[in-house]
């Protein structure tokens, strides 16, 4: 295993800033005196690191998603990015009234890329994620596999570096996830971007990520991290994973059992 | 690329293209057109509604049951519009009113959609003038055309303040409507793209409220429709031309019901129109693009 061949090597350590995102001493609570969603959660991720946060329900990790990317602000601490996120979700969000390919090109527009080229990048960016072929179909008309695909491709298009990930495979089939994870980990190499994966599901965070963290729920707090290292995608019916994924769920299943009183 | 022997398996790329290339076609199978002979029927269909009604007008009459003055017969209204149409008139009418709905409308257009936008996005705004948007659609327009009378006259002014007042509120209280109605996701990914401004207004949030907008437009072309015959019908002068109201004012005058019953059946005719020229092709494509219908 070796970290310096992926694309996303360090490649000038005076440029490359230490940190992609940091969190530092975040609180939210959305109703004053109401429950603490988020306690006091600090986590710096590495420039061009694929982590993973995963918990059960209400260990607020979306919020902590929504709050990096602006969709909303925390009630105490500090959020720095070396640049502007994006945020996926667990649906594809396209817009309906356009087809893939106007989708990509509305985020091209957005991110200030000249008009004439908007067709022509957007094809590109379809073509990375296997959809050539799909640039005149509607939304309705595409799988949930390839509507997650075109919102890859659309996260491309607005050329940031940290992609946020809130579940995006969640709501996949089993065959369709698989072949996504494989899909997500080439583009991660190939682009080098910095990526927080938010899900549920142990194995698919063993499986994708470097850095696995387990979320505690209500209030939502990094209890436990794991570093796993390695920039390939690993199989799921691999020993290693196997072993790590049930350390991890067991962990989650403790903290989870801890709320049955 | 180094080896990790615990990734040995994994697909090659090429592989993979295929492999969700023979996924993506299983998951989306092609839908077959309607026929041509399925989209005719469909919209000859309303011709059948048109027949039974003539139908049974035509027993009514056969039956006398009133005399011709009070309940003139199919054949009898047809000949009275024939008339008009000898003389000129019909046509001239019926195009001097459409033309004058559709200026109006175009006007009411573009006056309400700024409006619609601003109340459907700001709050504040909204709780103070939304209710006057309510109240004005809510009052039939007729009721203004005394008050435009006494402004501007017998003129084409008073015609128009009458259709605006008509159309303006349906339209911008139905873009309101469609706006609430955008599935939060939309406006989020909208955000997260860095939609703001104008662009964020003219690329997410027209579009995204557009089923409630068009719904809108429908329904102010309808009042636009019925303030302009309000309109013709009272405010009656040489000066502002033929139009279909001012024929049904015609009738009346001459006490020839066989023209006041043509007069409404061309004005419902040009509603009906309107609606399957205009407005139904575009809410069809609209719905079949979004998935919403086959």
């Amino acid at each position: 295993m070796s970290f310096a061949s992926g694309a996303h090597a360090v490649t000038d350590p005076v440029v490359e800033p230490e940190f992609a995102v940091r969190i530092e001493h975040v609180v939210k609570q959305y109703v004053t005196d109401g429950p603490i969603v988020l306690d006091d959660v600090s986590l710096d991720v590495r420039p061009g690191e694929f982590i993973s946060l995963v918990g059960a329900s209400g260990c607020g990790k979306s919020t902590l998603l929504n709050i990096i990317v602006g969709l909303d602000s925390p009630t105490a601490g500090v959020i720095e990015t070396s640049g502007a996120p994006t945020l996926m979700f667990q649906e594809a969000a396209l817009m309906p009234w356009l087809t893939a390919g106007k989708n990509v090109e509305l985020a091209l527009l957005f991110n200030g890329f000249p008009r004439r080229q908007r067709k022509a990048k957007a094809q590109e960016l379809l073509a990375l994620v296997h959809l050539e072929r799909s640039y005149d179909q509607r939304p309705h008309e595409l799988s949930g596999g390839m509507r997650q695909r075109v919102a890859i491709a659309r996260a491309l298009a607005q050329g940031r570096s940290i992609l946020l990930m809130d579940e995006p495979f969640a709501a996949l089939d089993a065959i369709t996830r698989d072949l996504l994870h494989e899909e997500l980990t080439r583009i991660w190499l190939e682009t080098g971007m910095t990526i927080i994966f938010v899900t549920h599901n142990v194995r698919e965070a063993v499986r994708l990520s470097q850095r696995v963290l387990l979320m505690s729920s209500r209030p939502g707090k990094i209890i436990r991290e794991w570093n796993i290292g390695g920039h390939e995608p690993w199989r799921l019916d691999s020993p290693d994973v196997a072993n790590l994924a049930s350390e991890i769920t067991d962990e989650l299943r403790q903290e989870i059992i801890r709320h049955a009183n | 690329m180094p080896t990790d022997p615990r990734s040995s398996t994994t697909t090659r790329p090429a592989d993979l293209s295929a492999l969700e290339s023979g996924l993506d076609a299983l998951e989306t199978g092609g839908r077959p057109k309607p026929s041509v002979k399925s989209v005719f029927a469909r919209a000859l269909s309303p011709l059948i509604a048109i027949a039974v009604i003539i139908l049974i007008w035509e027993i009514v009459f056969y039956l006398q049951l009133q005399p011709d003055y009070i309940i003139p017969g199919p054949r009898q209204v047809w000949d009275a519009l024939w008339q008009q149409a000898e003389q000129q008139i019909l046509w001239q009418s019926t195009f001097n009113s459409i033309r004058r709905a559709a200026q109006g409308f175009v006007i009411a257009l573009i006056v309400a959609t700024p409006i619609g936008l601003v109340l459907g996005l700001n709050m504040k705004l909204r709780a103070i003038f939304g209710p006057i948007l309510t109240g004005l659609q809510v009052l039939p327009s007729v009721a203004w055309v005394p008050a435009a009378i006494i402004w501007f006259g017998l003129s084409d002014a008073t015609i128009y303040t009458v259709v605006l007042l008509g159309a303006v509120p349906s339209i911008a209280n139905g873009l309101i409507a469609g706006i609430d109605q955008i599935p939060p996701i939309y406006l989020r990914a909208g955000q997260v793209l860095g939609a703001k401004g104008f662009l964020r207004s003219w690329h997410i949030v027209l579009p995204a409220a557009w089923p409630g907008y068009l719904a809108g437009l429908e329904q102010g072309w309808a009042f636009a429709w019925r303030s302009l015959m309000a309109a013709e019908l009272i405010a009656v002068s040489p000066a502002l031309g033929p139009g279909l109201g001012q024929m049904l004012d015609v009738g009346r005058t001459l006490g020839d019901m066989a023209l006041v019953l043509g007069s409404i059946g061309m004005i419902m005719a040009v509603g009906i129109l309107v609606e399957r020229v205009v407005f139904a092709p575009i809410r069809q494509r609209t719905l079949r693009n979004r998935g919403l219908i086959r």
